[in-house]
């Protein structure tokens, strides 16, 4: 694990919440409601609003995440892409025809492949008539991406929509130095060997050095891991709740994994290797094993360290996204609802990883619910910190009095209740495709264990972070 | 910084100092009662650390004071005393300064070169012990750490600091005329390397925590923390303490080392430093180098190398006695008492004496696009304003854009803001040809032309447009501000604001009022001005105001002594070696020819013959060939892009010769050119303080020490000892004089020098040339009472 994370890329917490509105269709959610012991009434039956299609999450997949540098090592992140969307066909049987147009999200991108979503989609057989476009947001823009989904689909000028992300850290794109580009290009132009040996005179060794990809906020220079660990001191967050988090973090997920909860992993027969059928960042240890780790970013004395962040990933996540009717049509038993949703953002500097405290009470309060009302939260774990933080944040007056303009504070999400099979730090987080497995651990979180609203929510960099309310699809 | 040093001197009588470190109070108390009577210092205990806050009452910053540091010895012993006790850690309780420095009150109250020497044992002695400690101390750094405060902190086992742009540490005392008196000459060399440690006590430099961390003077850094559960300042002082603690555990625990490793360069020169011959070639060396920069008439770069030579060749206990009595002897001399008045003064110019304004200035708009209008636009984007940038072309707006742009690209090289920065302060600014947004300005400021009827002209513009509230602020050095007032429809909003060139170096701003001014536009551009960094002087309305009045007729006296055939590089090396900045000749060149004769021109009208002298006609004739100075690459030099070497205009010998007037030899020696410029500056300073346009002889003092200041540009090791001086303390940067002319302003220098024996010399030079050399009245009064003087 240690290995992983020592390099701070950005880590971007993904969530996808939609808020659609629905015209029709008052849902009875009544009966499932009953299935769970919360005695709480919801303050509301559902988010339906009117006017509005309802957008439903028809089903959602994911290849396996794997620790960068392992099984999916030399694979090009659309192949990646591709697996999720072969994965998704599959699952869904929905015919490649049907669908009106793919977004992916994706962070770290491969040049000879900015539009992956393109790329993947035509490899996996779709329609060359479907559309397809990338973004990129950081770690929520597989939550972008779904979003955007929403509103084609909400707005009419879609029915179908297959969102998702993908992330391959084990391949990040190292550039020559901006000196060298420049010789190489201006090279190109020269016309006679007197111009050519002119500029080659111009070359110097230090050209040759290369430039990797920024591993820090583009504003400030400072890495998120440094960032993490500043919050987590500035809410006084120790080093052993933090290992105690990460602790609890593998242990569900270890849990999670081994009574079969993750059904969103679809296996990936990695060319010329054997068939990855499960994540591999999942290791519980211990939290003796854990205090003996040096801090990774703030030496020696921080608190933010490999075993309490979340490790660089490779992975791809896919999920199918219908208006209500058309799925219904098509004779589909949608999964949920992607209802409010919300972005947010902040200083990039001291406040990088607050987005989902600044983001969970509005979009509650947009969807006119309470804490009380969520049944499943899925928080995007970049750091144990950065959680933790927020955490303390939620629960502050002092906080949000002085920073967020409200009166009293957000209150604590209740852990039982908080990412119960495993997060980021565990289950691992491919940036581009983390939203979409938050938005699946959710919805499927609900239908296993009873319950109606679910919340997404997670921080990015550059100091963004998003919300999404999921809410559970009647049995 | 050395600014903000001893403030709150004044009052440090009052005990409720420990009722007001809010947050960081450590509850269990050893020894209760007496700790309550301590107002300088309290100590708590952590487990088994020790957290020793030091608070100075009543004061924005610490400073060392007699009662800090008998209270720190008390601490202290109980502290070594205890069994409970293993380890310390020293922190401020205010967020935003370690310790200051010495007092300087402190040491100006000091009547004896005993008593100094004495402060300075006194302190060594207490350091000593505290380097000595049994029990390791950390002192925990957030805020500046300077002069007797980097002493301190360098006896103690190990330091950490925060990495915030407030955290500076260095050793300032040369500033002052004085030398690191506790002990910092031994300490410093053993801790950075002899050449890192004179080049700190030589340029009194700050230092920024990132780099004392490289340079070993800090053992590890701190991020400032942003909000969390309390407000980020609080927070980060808690952070800082407790990992100071963490450290102090470690250190008593013999868990963490406080030795450093050192890198190979580090290795390397500590290895040549062991060689007594380099040693003997590095102190030639640095002394050569200061001898030629302050033409060794300036004492206390000097001592410093000599305490620091002697610590190192003789041993410890030399080099201590040498240090407390050198200290002594430095804080005893003219040069220090004139600097560390200069830094009152300058004290007093950082504040808004007319309080605060009704409405903060949060756009401003600035007409004129010029090497001023651009400069102004740059000091006040990077502190956040809006700024409007007009001109009435593009291609001097372009011009002026770039200049701003580049003054902020210079910044990112010296790495002293980050490209995206530099870019986000960038965008506060925009450049534009017509009147776009000036109904949103809250103040503009003209930096167009010197023409009273353009000036007239834009005036009227911009009222058409501003909102009620605007004030309108003239750029100018010369014309009177009433006069420009006069076609405008609300003279209460109407002030003067000269700033000087090069806007982002020059620290002085002169604000002119007129009778109509209203008091709180003048609070308004005072505030403005500070804002912008700026030290400032607030003078009353009159032609030339006070710096350009001064320096007229002067000028004129340059003019003539060109005229009666001295060579223009004799007469620059003459006034430098006097204590200013740059040669007389060199000065016209800088300031602009053209500009030059404008303003003799029209004060010549105003006051007719007592700023006479030279003949304006040469100014006159140099204009009409284009000799303008630098900017048109020839004046009495020529100028040449990327060329140092100044040769003279061989063209100028013509004009000069057809205007050659016959030198008079009782008055035509060096030392009589010498004074025969000063004197008129000083009569006519004194002259402006006589008709109430100075309210106070500190402001004509820091007025003339900073307005008449240029950048120095000096090479090498000298060239950043320039640097900082000018950042510090702009004009000393050059050389400095045994009359103390520069560094202490017109009137302190009549006080040092005396008012009667300057009274001599300007009748002398009455019976040779005239009326101009008249001594005013205040100052003939000072001559005739010798007990009258401008600073009591």
């Amino acid at each position: 694990m240690t290995t992983i994370l020592t390099y701070p890329f950005k880590k971007l917490p993904i969530t996808s919440k939609w808020a659609l509105r629905f015209a029709i269709r008052p849902l009875s959610c009544s009966s499932q409601l009953r299935a769970a012991p919360a005695v709480q009434t919801k303050t509301k039956k559902t988010l339906a609003k009117p006017n509005i299609r309802n957008v439903v999450v028809v089903d959602g997949v994911r290849t396996p995440f794997l620790l960068s540098g392992t099984s999916y090592k030399d694979l090009m992140p659309h192949d990646l892409a591709r697996a999720a969307l072969t994965g998704l066909l599959h699952r869904t049987s929905v015919p490649k025809e049907v669908v009106d147009y793919i977004i992916f999200g994706t962070v770290i991108q491969e040049v000879k492949t900015s539009n992956v979503a393109r790329e993947a989609a035509l490899g996996a057989g779709f329609s060359d008539k479907t559309p397809a476009h990338t973004v990129t947001m950081a770690c929520i823009s597989a939550n972008q991406a779904m979003t955007t989904g929403v509103g084609l689909i909400a707005s009419g000028q879609c029915d179908v929509i297959v969102a998702g992300g993908v992330e391959l850290m084990s391949d990040i794109p190292i550039r020559h130095s901006r000196k060298m580009r420049k010789l190489m290009l201006d090279l190109n132009k020269a016309k006679s060997m007197g111009q050519r040996l002119s500029l080659i005179s111009k070359f110097r060794l230090n050209f040759l050095a290369p430039e990797l990809p920024a591993v820090a906020e583009f504003s400030t220079s400072e890495t998120m891991g440094h960032s993490a660990d500043r919050l987590a001191a500035a809410f006084a967050v120790s080093r052993l709740e933090q290992d105690e988090y990460a602790l609890r973090s593998h242990s569900l997920a270890k849990k999670a994994q081994d009574e079969g909860l993750l059904s969103d992993v679809v296996p990936f027969r990695v060319p010329g290797k054997d068939t990855v059928t499960k994540d591999n960042g999942i290791r519980p240890s211990s939290l003796e094993q854990m205090a003996k780790l040096k801090p990774a970013f703030i030496k020696p004395y921080g608190t933010v360290t490999a075993a309490n962040s979340s490790f660089l990933t490779d992975g791809a996540s896919a999920m199918l996204i219908m208006a209500e009717e058309k799925a219904l049509a098509m004779g589909y038993k949608p999964k949920a609802y992607l209802r409010d949703f919300m972005y947010v953002s902040q200083d990039p500097k001291d406040q990088l990883l607050l987005g989902p405290t600044y983001a969970t009470p509005k979009v509650l309060e947009k969807a006119g619910l309470t804490m009380n009302d969520i049944d499943a939260f899925e928080f995007h774990e970049a750091f144990s910190g950065q959680i933790l933080a927020n955490f303390k944040a939620m629960d502050s007056d002092w906080f949000a009095e002085n920073y967020m303009g409200r009166k009293t504070k957000v209150g604590l999400p209740p852990l039982e209740k908080f990412n119960n099979w495993g997060g980021s730090l565990s289950l691992g987080h491919p940036f581009g495709a983390t939203g979409c497995r938050l938005v699946m651990a959710a919805a499927n979180r609900l239908r296993k264990e009873g319950g109606q609203y679910g919340l997404v929510a997670a921080c990015a960099a550059g100091g963004q972070g998003h919300a999404m309310i999921v809410e559970a699809y009647p049995k | 910084m050395v600014a903000c040093r001893a403030i709150g001197i004044l009052s440090r009588f009052s005990a409720f100092r420990i009722l007001r470190s809010r947050g960081y109070i450590c509850r269990n108390f050893t020894g209760s009662s007496a700790l309550l009577t301590r107002t300088h210092i309290n100590y708590g205990v952590k487990g088994d650390v020790a957290v020793v806050r030091i608070n100075s009452p009543n004061s924005k910053v610490n400073t060392l004071s007699k009662e800090l540091h008998s209270e720190f010895t008390e601490v202290m012993n109980e502290i070594w005393a205890s069994d409970q006790i293993r380890s310390a850690v020293l922190i401020s309780s205010k967020p935003g300064c370690f310790i200051a420095g010495a007092d300087i009150n402190m040491l100006s109250a000091c009547k004896t070169l005993q008593e100094v020497t004495q402060l300075s044992q006194e302190a060594q002695r207490i350091l000593e012990k505290l380097e000595k400690s049994p029990k390791p101390v950390v002192a925990a750094i957030n805020g500046s750490c300077l002069g007797g405060g980097l002493e301190l902190a360098i006896s103690c086992q190990y330091r950490i600091a925060t990495k915030d742009r407030k955290t500076v540490l260095g050793v300032p005392e040369v500033l002052l005329g004085a030398l690191p008196g506790a002990g910092g000459t031994q300490r410093l060399p053993k801790m950075v390397g002899v050449p890192a440690a004179l080049d700190m006590m030589l340029t009194g430099r700050n230092i920024r925590a990132d780099r004392a961390k490289k340079m070993g003077l800090v053992d590890q850094l701190v991020e400032p923390l942003g909000p969390g559960l309390k407000p980020p300042e609080e927070r980060t002082m808690e952070y800082l303490e407790e990992v100071a603690i963490t450290f102090a555990k470690g250190l008593a625990d013999k868990k963490i080392s406080p030795k450093r490793n050192k890198g190979l360069v580090e290795k390397l020169t500590a290895y040549a430093m062991t060689i007594p011959f380099v040693r003997q070639q590095v102190y030639k060396k640095v002394e050569e180098k200061v001898r030629k920069q302050t033409k060794g008439l300036y004492p206390a770069p000097l001592k410093i190398i000599d305490v620091v030579k002697t610590g190192i060749e003789q041993g410890s206990d030399a080099g201590y006695l040498s240090e407390s009595q050198k200290f002594g002897e430095l804080v005893m001399t003219k040069e220090s008492k004139a600097l560390m008045g200069l830094y009152h003064g300058q004290v007093l110019c950082k504040k808004n004496k007319f309080g605060a304004p009704q409405k903060d200035v949060k756009h401003l708009a600035i007409l004129g696009a010029g090497l001023m209008g651009a400069g102004i636009a740059q000091v006040s984007v990077d502190k956040g304003l809006k700024t409007i940038l007009k001109d009435a072309t593009l291609t001097g707006l372009d011009r002026g854009q770039q200049q701003v742009f580049k003054g902020l690209n210079d910044k990112v090289k010296k790495k002293a803001l980050t490209s995206f920065e530099r870019d986000s302060i960038f965008s506060n600014l925009t450049g534009q040809l017509d009147y776009q947004g000036f109904e949103k300005a809250d103040m503009v400021i003209e930096a167009v032309f010197e023409d009273l009827s353009l000036k007239h002209r834009v005036l009227k513009e911009v009222e058409a447009v501003i909102p009620d509230h605007c004030i309108f602020a003239s750029n100018t050095s010369a014309l009177p501000i009433s006069e420009i007032a006069a076609v405008s429809k609300r003279p209460e909003k109407v002030i003067g604001m000269h700033y000087f060139s090069p806007v982002d170096k020059m620290q002085l701003l002169e604000i002119i009022t007129t009778e109509k001014t209203s008091r709180d536009t003048s609070a308004s551009a005072v505030a403005v001005g500070l804002k912008q960094g700026k030290v400032i002087i607030v003078v009353k309305d009159g032609p030339g105001f006070y710096t350009t009045r001064c320096l007229a007729p002067m000028m004129s006296e340059v003019i003539r002594i060109l005229q009666e055939g001295v060579d223009p590089k004799k007469l620059d090396s003459l006034t430098t070696s006097f204590g200013f900045p740059v040669g007389a000749a060199t000065l016209v060149d800088e300031v602009g020819v053209d500009v030059a004769k404008h303003v003799a021109e029209d004060l010549g009208k105003v006051f007719g013959e007592r700023f006479g002298g030279g003949n304006p006609e040469l100014l006159t004739q140099m204009v009409s060939k284009g000799f303008l100075g630098r900017k048109s690459g020839k004046g009495f030099y020529i100028y040449q892009e990327g060329v140092k070497r100044k040769d003279l205009n061989s063209d100028m010998d013509s004009i000069l010769a057809s205007l050659k007037l016959p030198p008079k030899s009782e008055v035509s020696s060096d030392e009589d050119i010498q004074f025969r410029l000063v004197t008129r500056f000083v009569n006519e300073a004194v002259m402006c303080l006589q008709e109430g346009i100075l309210a106070t002889p500190a402001e004509g003092d820091i007025g003339a020490v900073f307005g008449l200041g240029f950048p120095p540009c000096l090479g090498g090791w000298s060239r950043r000892l320039g640097k900082q001086l000018t950042l510090a303390w702009s004009p000393c940067c050059i050389s400095f004089n045994e009359l103390l002319f520069l560094y202490s302003g017109p009137f302190r220098f009549v006080d040092l020098y005396g008012a009667q024996k300057i009274v001599d010399r300007l009748k002398k030079y009455e019976a040779a040339y005239g009326k101009q050399f008249t001594p005013c009245q205040l100052l003939a009064d000072h001559a005739n009472s010798p007990n009258k003087k401008f600073y009591q």
